[in-house]
């Protein structure tokens, strides 16, 4: 007799989502994903200023907000048709990667890791779970340890975001036109002085913890399984033509690699929110007028697909697309893949660094267009970042967003087609339907960001 | 091991028993003000577990999920009313019966942001809202506002205390707690804001303010001069950035990173502080010398009280001048006052 568990809310996951799972015979054999509230930047953004953008759409999320600064620097800088200095572009590669170095660590430790260690009986680390961890006493010691410095070589990342952009989260050195603070030497050695502390961290800490966490639940290669169909946009520009990017936009379908086609992406309403069960629509011609009694619906998220099929995003997309890790896709495989991502990150960070020129130019001025349409694309931690674009008489008249968490944690499109995380929850075993811990362990190694998935 | 940090490990029972309960709740929010707080350097979050504060339910960090959650909620309600404190973070919205926001499942019922405030709102020791959004609405209630989204102060028939900024800058969120939990209720001005934190403007402790003075303007971002000409709403903005700065070590903030200032602790954030490049509106009536800080002042308050900025400069002078002092004096102006913001996000649903 198949039994259904509502797992709502699911913490740990900037804001908190819903995950409905039906069971039989001690397996998931379906799952529902809920986006469980919507704010409508899509429509806050209509009638302002396009530069105000860079900074509103950051308000979208608190723990990736430099991705959609990003984002929307590029959509303005798209429409305008104006590029950045050479600096300005090293220095945006610096505060999104400090972010990513922020995020990833807040990700593997304060949110993923409770769901494999116990922490002491001290709230919020109790209540919890009581079943199902594996780690040794000492190494659950050591881990939780980790958690308490994890803490502070976290902020420390975000003191480097601060550091270029005033403040963090919603920094303000992300523009159209480049980024603002000056590479004084002072500042940089600030910089490369933090920075080393947080690499060191990564390098000496966080890969040793996440081959802990592998050998002491090696089933978890195995579970959260699915087909390797990832997406990624391209991160981080190589120079201020952004001809090509450090981490490569591409397609892979079952395997294959192809080459990244942006016509071929649309948002499906049918389960969503929203008025309108149309076709599928190109993000430059995207509705959303919000519908919360609409019949059937049960996520604040759009369902996005490409040339339609699910796709999935994240570090261990742009790991396989750039040819670094292509051993699986499975809970353990993205986990694995965050953590070495963000060791890549701390690596090219030193080399931008050095790369910056004391004296030279960070900011182009520009003129904001009249008319005109932009895209903004890029990786962000999750997975694949667009902002859509369109400008009329100097305002913007429209704005589609499509994050990574839209991708991953979508709901069933209109072919029926389940969301990937829909999809990889089918199959886990749950050994006690009354701790069902397994649950999130799966959703969490996609690094569901509840806040950027509804927006 | 570079830095030898945070060692010490939590045990159990370490908390005094004057720790209050601490319940922070997430409700139409990107989580950005939590995770400002974690930016706190010292006393930092692992203090707040350790020393200052029972941490029942963190919503963005905490083990427990799903029914184990919520009952977190129910318990503090029958057993410990008149004890916790009340952290929400984010709007309430009120679209759909409060549909657009559900912090969690009860009975197997969605438990909708609107319904949890109010609840918890009312058996709250102390209710602290956090951020701009819960605090007067902030991004998520501007216009056009598409989830009827209200501050928290309009769903509550209590005082609640307001710590804005987009995200809050972690020593405001921080030193209001240790405030409520060491010195109890802070010192607030006219919108219940600590006047610690919010009590002067930050034209007034900008150390570009010679700059202003001497008329050297930045004409784009990136510029080491006063940002007022490319939209510096640092006179217009109540808050100590400049002297406090953000994160951690306290490094910088949005005028020493070459920008200007958004405004983003004020009551009228984003709306009445965009476009965010162009300058404040330029008062020049005749008989009304106004300078730039005057004119911060001035128009914070008007906006507030419904009132357009044009006629900042008659209130100066004029028969409203009395009217506007008594406003901001005394307990019932500030109730007048909350309730004028209440309802001019009312309008807005």
């Amino acid at each position: 007799m198949p039994s259904k568990i509502t797992l709502g809310p699911i913490t740990r996951a900037q804001n908190s989502c819903s995950v409905e799972v039906t069971i039989a015979n001690g397996k998931v054999i379906d799952a529902r994903c809920s986006g469980i509230f919507f704010r409508g930047f899509e429509l806050i953004l209509r009638d302002r200023d396009p530069r105000d953008a860079s900074y509103l759409s950051q308000r979208i999320c608190g723990i990736c907000s430099a991705a959609h600064g990003t984002a929307a620097s590029f959509a303005l800088e798209d429409a305008a048709g104006i590029r950045p200095p050479r600096n300005g572009n090293l220095l945006r590669n610096l505060i999104l990667g400090a972010d990513f170095l922020q995020d990833h660590l807040r990700h593997f430790y304060l949110y993923g890791l409770p769901d494999y260690v116990q922490g002491p009986a001290l709230g919020p680390f109790v209540p919890g779970y009581t079943k199902g961890f594996r780690l040794s006493k000492k190494n659950n010691e050591l881990l939780m340890q980790h958690y308490m410095q994890a803490l502070e070589v976290s902020r420390l990342a975000h003191e480097l975001v601060t550091l270029l952009g005033g403040k963090a989260p919603y920094n303000h050195g992300l523009l159209a036109g480049g980024s603002t603070v000056p590479p004084a030497p002072d500042i940089l050695a600030d910089f490369q002085s933090k920075l080393h502390k947080v690499r060191d961290f990564i390098k000496n800490v966080m890969i040793a913890d996440i081959n802990t966490l592998a050998e002491a639940y090696p089933d978890y290669y195995h579970i959260g399984t699915r087909t390797p169909n990832f997406l990624e946009y391209g991160l981080f520009p190589h120079d201020q033509y952004d001809r090509d990017r450090h981490f490569p936009a591409g397609v892979v379908i079952e395997g294959r690699m192809q080459k990244l086609e942006t016509s071929l992406i649309t948002e499906h309403l049918h389960n969503s929110w929203y008025a309108g069960n149309d076709q599928p629509q190109h993000p430059t011609q995207g509705k959303t007028e919000p519908d919360r009694e609409k019949p059937g619906a049960y996520s604040w998220i759009k369902a996005p697909r490409y040339a339609g099929k699910v796709m999935e995003g994240g570090p261990l997309g742009r790991l396989w697309i750039r040819g670094d890790y292509r051993s699986g896709v499975s809970v353990m495989d993205r986990n694995m893949a965050r953590v070495l991502e963000t060791e890549i990150i701390a690596d090219l960070m030193e080399g931008w660094l050095t790369e910056l020129e004391p004296g030279a130019p960070v900011f182009n001025s520009f003129d904001v267009p009249r008319e005109a349409e932009g895209v903004g694309l890029t990786g962000a931690m999750r997975g694949p970042l667009g902002h859509w674009l369109r400008i009329e008489k100097g305002r913007i008249t429209h704005y589609q967003i499509i994050t990574p968490t839209a991708w991953n944690f979508s709901p069933r499109d209109a072919s029926g087609q389940l969301g990937p995380v829909e999809e990889a929850l089918i199959g886990t075993p749950i050994e006690d339907e009354k701790g069902p811990v397994e649950i999130g362990r799966v959703v969490r190694s996609f690094d569901v960001c509840s806040a950027c998935a509804t927006h | 091991m570079p830095i030898r940090i945070g060692t010490e490990p939590l045990r159990p029972g370490k908390l005094s028993r004057s720790a209050p309960p601490l319940i922070w709740l997430g409700t139409n929010t990107c989580g950005g003000d939590a995770v400002s707080f974690l930016n706190s350097l010292d006393p930092g979050y692992l203090d707040l577990l350790r020393d200052l504060a029972d941490c029942r339910y963190l919503y963005l960090t905490m083990t427990a999920e799903g029914d184990m959650a919520t009952r977190i909620l129910d318990e503090m309600l029958t057993t410990l009313p008149g004890k916790y404190i009340l952290v929400v973070e984010g709007t309430i919205p009120t679209r759909s019966n409060g549909l657009y926001s559900v912090v969690g499942m009860r009975n197997g019922e969605p438990l909708t942001a609107l319904q949890a405030v109010r609840e918890l709102g009312t058996k709250a020791r102390y209710v602290v809202a956090v951020g701009t959004c819960a605090a007067f609405g902030g991004p998520f209630a501007a216009m056009p506002n598409p989830s009827g989204s209200l501050p928290v102060q309009a769903v509550l028939d209590r005082q609640v205390i307001n710590v804005p900024g987009c995200p809050v800058n972690p020593d405001w969120m921080m030193g209001t707690l240790v405030h409520l939990i060491r010195f109890g209720e802070p010192e607030l001005d006219s919108f219940n804001r600590p006047k610690l934190f919010y009590g002067e403007t930050i034209h007034n402790l900008c150390q570009r303010r010679h700059y202003f003075d001497n008329s050297l303007f930045a004409k784009q971002p990136g510029e080491p001069w006063c940002m007022y000409q490319i939209g510096c709403k640092g006179p217009d903005t109540f808050a100590d950035c400049p002297y406090r700065q953000w994160n951690g070590e306290h490094l910088s903030w949005p005028v020493k990173a070459n920008t200007p200032c958004i405004g983003c602790v004020n009551p009228e954030f984003p709306d009445g502080n965009a476009p965010f490049f162009e300058h404040l509106p330029d008062v020049r009536l005749p008989g009304v010398r106004v300078t730039a800080d005057r004119v911060g002042a001035l128009t914070a308050a008007a906006t507030v009280l419904g009132i357009g900025v044009h006629l900042a400069g008659s209130i100066l002078t004029g028969r409203l001048a009395h009217a506007f002092k008594q406003t901001f004096s005394g307990s019932g102006a500030r109730t007048r006052l909350l309730q004028n913001l209440i309802q001019r996000f009312s309008k807005k649903r």
